[in-house]
């Protein structure tokens, strides 16, 4: 698809917000979103009337436990009296948040947007896990008992026999993002980890162990957006939004060869695309890939064209992807070290490249200048992805 | 509102702190009488009488199984009926130690996605099944049971019901 780049307006960010990210949190979901809404708006210097539009972003209504999460988070999220709409694309929802927040404000039609998402998953008993029963086809794969592991199991062990990755250079995702959230005050799971804690964590859903899985988490994250004249108005170090692409493939997981994200490929290019990015592992200098699994971080960086086919453990290993690195990956800890509240943890992955951007990632910062960042989610059977690229 | 963030490091609630709080207990009374619709109805039937069966679209090609009344390529409705074989190559298979509530198994229970005949190894999207591989933890773990030829075990007629369980497991012959 060749995307419309005549947009009306350029979008920048004037805020971000976030709760510790933690489980069994003891605040509300409404009051999770309220303390990252109203640290987005405090460090963007705004009201909540200067505020035209919001959108809140959450995933399945059965994690939280309510219908209509996004009517049900309206007011802890400044959506009262206002045009609010609730995006969903499963995992990759987080990203979709400021995507969507991002065509309001480029469409001309809001100048001021805050986006807000928000998961409360450790309330589910006795797992999250038996809620995930009905994103599978009622009829030819419920029979079989699944649970949402198995998928992605099957994926991960797929794109290790094609390329003949080995676990052990999986579990590396692992220790560096664990490694890396060590200096995100938000954190949920940080730690200093090696290969075999990894091998030697409990056997979930061969190869997936426990320590490839992000934790089950609280937390909500916020964004304040605006159009080009008002975020120079507020701010002289703008970080803008440049690029946005996203696209959802079929529930046929079965029926497709999963070694390889063809659905990331296209958001990815349609947002770089836009970005005017030709040679995206040259471009970019950080990328936030999801990664509510290990492999999943390498995988999705092969999608994003940062890495070629089956590269992405080899660049790993050579610690191109570190801090330090040619393109620091995940430095926030991503979803393994931070926590994975599905929808708010998208997000948190965007105001990362935000604060990398910015300079104010604090003992984050990534230690080569950055310019330009992207960050992504994914989502539902093995379906969606939204990626977003930003520039200071 | 006050933000306690600062002395919270830990879990704000430790598991057996939880399990002293009252809880709010309640089963969903959700039951559903899902359509099958035409092609999943046709594929059921078929499984009764040991048979797997795909939808063709004419114009690109591409075989759907399960099948499908329309091809999502295209965006035209399918064409034809064909019988797929209860013969393929497993792509990939997993070993589960965990229940869908996320309970321990003692054994560990073995599935994957079975790549049905015809279709080729170039393929990027092919008629597929999910199902139970019945194979060692060893097969698995080493990987050798990927890209192995597998047939479905069937149930005995009298045993089918139109069900994917109408198939036991797919096993290397």
């Amino acid at each position: 698809m060749r995307p419309n780049i005549y947009y009306s307006k350029r979008v920048g960010i004037l805020g971000s917000g976030l709760t510790l990210f933690r489980s069994k949190m003891l605040e509300t979901p409404q009051e999770l979103a309220f303390i990252a809404a109203r640290r987005a708006l405090d460090e963007a210097g705004l009201e909540l009337k200067d505020i035209d539009c919001v959108v809140i972003g959450s995933a399945p209504d059965a994690f939280d436990g309510v219908h209509m999460k996004g009517e049900y988070l309206a007011h802890g999220s400044g959506g009262i009296r206002k045009m609010v709409s609730r995006v969903y694309v499963g995992g990759a929802t987080g990203v979709m948040v400021p995507i969507s927040g991002w065509y309001h404000v480029a469409s001309g039609l809001c100048e001021k947007v805050l986006v807000v998402a928000e998961e409360k998953m450790s309330g589910d008993l006795p797992h999250p896990q038996a809620i995930f029963r009905y994103i599978w086809d009622p009829i030819t794969e419920k029979p079989l008992n699944p649970n949402l592991i198995w998928i992605f199991a099957m994926e991960m062990h797929r794109y290790m026999k094609k390329y003949g990755i080995k676990k052990e250079d999986i579990a590396l995702v692992s220790v560096k993002n664990k490694r890396n959230a060590i200096n995100n005050p938000y954190a949920q799971l940080p730690g200093q980890i090696t290969v075999d804690d990894v091998m030697n964590s409990e056997v979930l859903v061969w190869p997936v162990q426990r320590l490839d899985i992000s934790p089950t988490s609280d937390g909500a994250a916020a964004m304040v957006l605006a159009s080009e004249d008002v975020t120079r108005r507020y701010t002289d170090t703008p970080v803008w939004i440049e690029g946005v692409g996203w696209t959802l493939d079929n529930t046929s997981w079965p029926g497709r060869d999963l070694f390889y994200p063809r659905y990331l490929e296209n958001a990815a290019k349609m947002a770089y695309r836009m970005a005017g990015i030709e040679r995206p592992n040259k471009e970019i200098d950080v990328v936030e890939p999801y990664d509510p699994f290990d492999y999943k971080e390498l995988h999705h960086l092969e999608g994003l064209q940062i890495a070629g086919r089956g590269q992405a453990p080899f660049l790993l290993k050579e610690g191109f992807f570190d801090l330090d690195g040619d393109i620091p990956s995940s430095p926030s800890g991503g979803l393994l070290g931070v926590g994975n509240p599905i929808a708010a943890a998208g997000l948190m992955k965007t105001i990362s490249i935000y604060w990398q951007l910015k300079g104010i990632a604090g003992k984050m910062q990534v230690k080569r200048p950055v310019k330009t960042g992207v960050a992504q989610a994914w989502g539902d059977l093995m379906q969606a992805s939204t990626v977003i690229v930003m520039r200071n | 509102m006050e933000i306690h963030e600062e002395k919270r490091l830990e879990h704000p609630l430790s598991k057996e702190e939880l399990d002293k709080r009252p809880k709010i207990e309640y089963k969903p009374y959700a039951k559903y009488s899902y359509s099958a619709g035409q092609a999943i109805t046709k594929f059921l039937e078929g499984l009764k009488e040991g048979k797997i069966y795909g939808r063709k679209c004419r114009k690109c090609g591409r075989v759907y199984v399960p099948p499908r009344m329309y091809c999502e390529d295209c965006f035209r409705p399918t064409d034809e009926w064909i019988e797929v074989k209860d013969e393929g190559i497993v792509m990939t298979a997993v070993a589960s130690f965990i229940s869908w509530t996320r309970e321990r198994l003692e054994s560990p229970e073995i599935v994957g996605v079975i790549r049905l005949f015809p279709s080729s190894d170039r393929d990027f999207v092919y008629p597929a099944l999910f199902h139970r591989i019945c194979c060692s933890y060893e097969e698995v773990k080493d990987m050798s049971i990927m890209g192995r030829k597998v047939k479905a075990i069937w149930k005995s007629k009298e045993k089918r019901e139109g069900s994917i369980n109408d198939i036991d497991c797919f096993k290397v012959i």
